[in-house]
């Protein structure tokens, strides 16, 4: 694979395709919350999503991780393709959902050990002897920036940890997954500044391996890291493009350029 | 406005328009102020009442049983004899072992019976029921819990009896196995009911995480949800076991409320709590027989007392080392 880490060797064109979502609408009960999106996402690309409160973020992760499933009120129409495959036709959704890592806004320390926490996914997988779960384990939470703050004690409860290392536990426990996707909802809300930017480093080196999807609410955090960025607008994808093109004011719509300029939302 | 900062905190036609806050108001106690005063005294005397109570009852029995417990009562033979023979006229003996046995047979059974029944309703309700079926089971088991002891004894009696001597060809069908089977399934939807709370109470992020990394519905429950609810699941469960030591009426009329100690679950026995309810009755105030009830039912209180104590502290989450 391509080695770079500039910006632009990732997701390039001629990258094979990850994700392909055609006409995608998303509704709750009727109402509508995403409308007839259509894009693509490249293996090896952070891809971006941008928007205000709203727009449909959250429930557009939701649907490409079948967590639709979860709830009888949420509508999925379209289709999404994961290496091809349709998600809706898969016979064992499980499997799907153990290839992709979600992270979600708030973060969710389960009830077990730090240690269990990370390797629940591994054990989930069929590992099961110690030493590899320990490596697995040590890794992760390295990658997630919180190893020096737990290795005491990885055997207390990760629900006790504070929210910003339960946060860093949840990017851990995603990774332990060892996925082909990550999706990143809001990542750092509950994260102070400086580990945000050392989250922010760990997925620039990630991108080497593995396709995110990173949706924030922070546009700069987009500039910072995503290859390509969707801006989302009240149940509408405005706009898809290279992420620094948009930042420079060659945009289609005029509302992008507003929303990047912090004149809204 | 000349206030700007009354201005911009509440908008015109807002609490503001009523003036501006005096410094006098500081001291003068309106009637909210009453109010409040006065349910934090209601609701204390009701929160002290509780404590009041427990010990008024605790001292009553005390008394009760005191002449007894420092008069006549061989602690040895009190604990340990199995002959519970008060009314005997020339050596009357205090031994209880054989309704402890009775009663902790009977418990132990029907705690056999209704921890897989509850636990297995309480995680198929919180977990893989949905929608309407989900509320109809909810609102059956409450229902089911809500059945008088008496019904239960009755079934025991005329139901139960009948069936277990055609089934497994026993002269008597008033058992440690019928009692055990009434109690297990009177204390099932109690123990369902809190078990179910306890489920329930495990936030559903937990179970989205866990989903979201590909684990099975019972692959979260097993490995996530049931750790996190395991104080009050415990806590169901000992709440069940102090149901059956203190149930009465339907142990009084399963048993077959005889004195023996059990050696299968085809034996008849008595209970602690039965002794009491069936013989106080009888007995002159004040009589050793009398006093003797007395102990037992310190005993039981006792008892209940430290069930209910650990079960509390499981449940606030009393954990290991």
């Amino acid at each position: 694979m391509v080695a770079g880490s500039i910006a632009s060797a990732h997701g390039r064109e001629d990258s094979p395709v990850k994700l392909e979502i055609d006409d995608l609408s998303i509704g709750y009960g009727g109402q509508t919350i995403l409308d007839n999106v259509n894009l693509s996402i490249r293996e090896h690309e952070i891809f971006g999503i941008i928007g205000p409160a709203n727009a449909g973020k959250t429930s557009f992760l939701k649907a490409l991780n079948r967590m639709d499933m979860f709830n009888s009120s949420m509508q999925v129409d379209g289709t999404i393709r994961f290496n091809g495959r349709d998600i809706k036709a898969l016979r064992n959704v499980y499997a799907l959902r153990s290839r992709i890592g979600v992270v979600f806004p708030l973060p969710v320390g389960l009830p077990l050990t730090v240690y269990d926490n990370v390797a629940m996914a591994p054990r989930l997988a069929g590992t099961t002897k110690k030493a590899e779960l320990d490596v697995i384990v040590e890794r992760c939470l390295t990658r997630a920036a919180l190893w020096d703050e737990v290795k005491d004690r990885l055997k207390s409860l990760g629900s006790l940890l504070s929210g910003g290392q339960q946060q860093r536990l949840t990017i851990a426990r995603a990774l332990s997954q060892n996925p082909e996707l990550l999706m990143l909802d809001e990542f750092s809300i509950a994260v102070d500044p400086v580990t945000t930017m050392r989250i922010e480093d760990v997925l620039k080196e990630l991108r080497n391996e593995i396709t995110i999807i990173l949706v924030t609410n922070l546009v700069q955090q987009a500039r910072r890291l995503a290859d390509r960025t969707a801006f989302f607008l009240g149940g509408e994808c405005v706009e898809v493009g290279p992420t620094e093109q948009l930042f420079q004011g060659d945009v289609k719509d005029q509302r992008t350029r507003d929303y990047i300029a912090g004149r809204f939302g | 406005m000349a206030n700007d900062i009354a201005e911009g905190a509440s908008p015109a036609g807002g609490p503001a328009q009523r003036g501006r806050i005096q410094a006098t108001d500081f001291d003068r106690r309106d009637a909210d102020w009453y109010i409040d005063q006065g349910i934090q005294l209601l609701v204390f005397i009701g929160g002290i009442s509780a404590i009041v109570f427990i010990i008024g009852i605790f001292v009553f029995i005390t008394k009760e049983g005191f002449g007894f417990i420092f008069g006549e009562m061989d602690f040895g033979q009190f604990f340990t004899s199995p002959r519970w023979r008060p009314t005997s006229e020339y050596n009357p003996t205090y031994g209880i072992l054989a309704l402890v046995a009775g009663t902790a047979s009977v418990t132990g059974l029907a705690m056999l019976i209704a921890i897989p029944f509850s636990l297995g309703a309480a995680i198929y309700i919180a977990e893989f029921a949905t929608g309407k079926t989900r509320e109809y089971l909810k609102i059956l088991v409450e229902l089911l819990a809500a059945i008088p002891s008496i019904v239960w004894g009755f079934i025991g009696l005329t139901i139960m009896n009948p069936l277990i001597i055609k089934i497994f060809d026993v002269p008597i069908g008033l058992t440690v196995l019928n009692a055990g089977v009434i109690l297990g399934l009177m204390a099932a939807p109690i123990m369902t009911s809190i078990a179910e709370d306890a489920l329930k109470a495990v936030p559903d992020r937990y179970r989205e995480a866990a989903e979201a990394m590909g684990a099975t519905h019972w692959q979260v429950t097993i490995k996530v949800v049931l750790p996190a609810a395991r104080n009050g699941l415990l806590g169901a469960v000992l709440l069940g076991v102090g149901r059956g030591f203190g149930e009465t009426m339907a142990v009084l009329m399963a048993t077959g409320h005889a004195i023996n100690l059990p050696s299968s679950i085809f034996d008849s026995v008595r209970a602690l709590t039965a002794t009491i309810a069936a013989e106080l009755g009888e007995t002159a105030v004040g009589s050793n027989h009398y006093m003797a009830l007395f102990t037992i039912g310190i005993f039981l209180f006792v008892v209940t007392f430290v069930i209910n104590l650990t079960a509390d502290l499981v449940v606030r989450g009393v954990r290991k080392g």
